[in-house]
């Protein structure tokens, strides 16, 4: 109980220490989402693509 | 060495080398933090003036380093990008900001934290170090809504390196606010004439604490590079060819 108690401060230190680690998982979780919708999105747009550039290579957007 | 350099700057390389670095940077990072946090909270004694509130530090200063370093790489990659045209560098100033941004928010809210018991207040306004520091997040803020507003990535890169770096000129303002002028702030405590003022038991975790927070923001900064990577090289052949395929790179030098 004392652990948790902080001499009073506990309020403060461990709300700081949740931020902290929602402010940590929020990064994690930002990155993550924004790379793989990214990599959908290509992938839907070369899908959509395909039949064009067959044979082409590269492909003007 | 030539060979290594060219093979780095291999857009689909160094996808894959980003990749496979990540999940080691991040299990570091977790490790250093994990004691860190132990001994920050448990094993370190309570500080003779501000009792266990001061073990707010070992997640207050790590973000506010961050919000440093992480505006120094931007600032630095948009110079890089803007001098030597590199793609990569813009990419790597792009990838920081948000993170930055994140570290930034982090540091004013456990710093409030902080000084509501410390100092009787959530906020000072005109207090020169957390004035600079809002700032910062402003100029994030400002950095990624002009990033956002520009439609084409080159574009984009080169204006938002020109907002990085003369935004740069607050990060010395940041550090030596607290000496430059009278402010509630306490003075720096690791980086300073002297050596660190502050007993081995309570510096250890924040040591191990600052350099943990640094490899999480690698692997975070890498795990974005990724996505930065792929717009900028949308076009290419392997792009679309790891995409569809759905796994790993096959770029010519990996066949």
């Amino acid at each position: 109980m004392d652990m948790l108690s902080m001499g009073g401060y506990g309020g403060y230190v461990w709300t700081s220490y949740g931020l902290t680690l929602i402010v940590v998982l929020a990064c994690f979780l930002q990155s993550r989402r924004r790379h793989s919708r990214l990599r959908e999105e290509l992938r839907a747009r070369f899908l959509a693509t395909e039949g064009a550039t067959e044979g082409i290579g590269e492909k003007a957007e | 060495m030539w060979t290594f350099l060219h093979k780095l700057a291999s857009p689909p390389h160094f996808y894959r080398l980003a990749g496979s670095l990540i999940p080691w940077f991040a299990g570091g990072g977790l490790v250093l933090i994990a004691y860190g946090t132990f001994a920050g909270l448990f094993v370190a004694p309570a500080d003779y003036q501000q009792g266990d509130a001061f073990r707010i530090i070992y997640v207050h200063v790590p973000a506010a380093y961050l919000s440093l370093l992480a505006y120094m790489v931007m600032a630095v990659a948009a110079a890089i990008g803007l001098i030597w045209r590199m793609k990569l560098a813009h990419a790597v100033a792009a990838a920081s900001a948000p993170l930055g941004a994140w570290f930034t928010f982090l540091a004013l809210a456990t710093g409030s934290i902080w000084g509501r018991p410390m100092w009787g207040s959530w906020w000072e306004w005109g207090d020169p170090r957390l004035t600079s520091e809002l700032v910062l997040l402003f100029l994030y803020f400002g950095y990624m809504a002009l990033r956002g507003a520009i439609d084409d990535v080159g574009r984009a890169d080169r204006a938002s390196a020109v907002l990085a770096l003369v935004g740069a000129v607050n990060v010395p303002i940041i550090h030596f606010s607290v000496e430059w002028w009278s402010s509630l702030h306490q003075g720096p405590t690791l980086i300073r004439a002297g050596g660190p003022a502050i007993e081995p038991a309570m510096l250890y975790p924040l040591l191990a604490m600052i350099f943990g927070f640094s490899l999480l923001y690698a692997a975070l900064l890498l795990h974005r590079l990724r996505s930065e990577v792929l717009i900028r090289e949308r076009r290419t052949r392997w792009v679309r060819e790891l995409v569809l395929a759905g796994g790993s790179p096959a770029g010519p030098e990996t066949a």
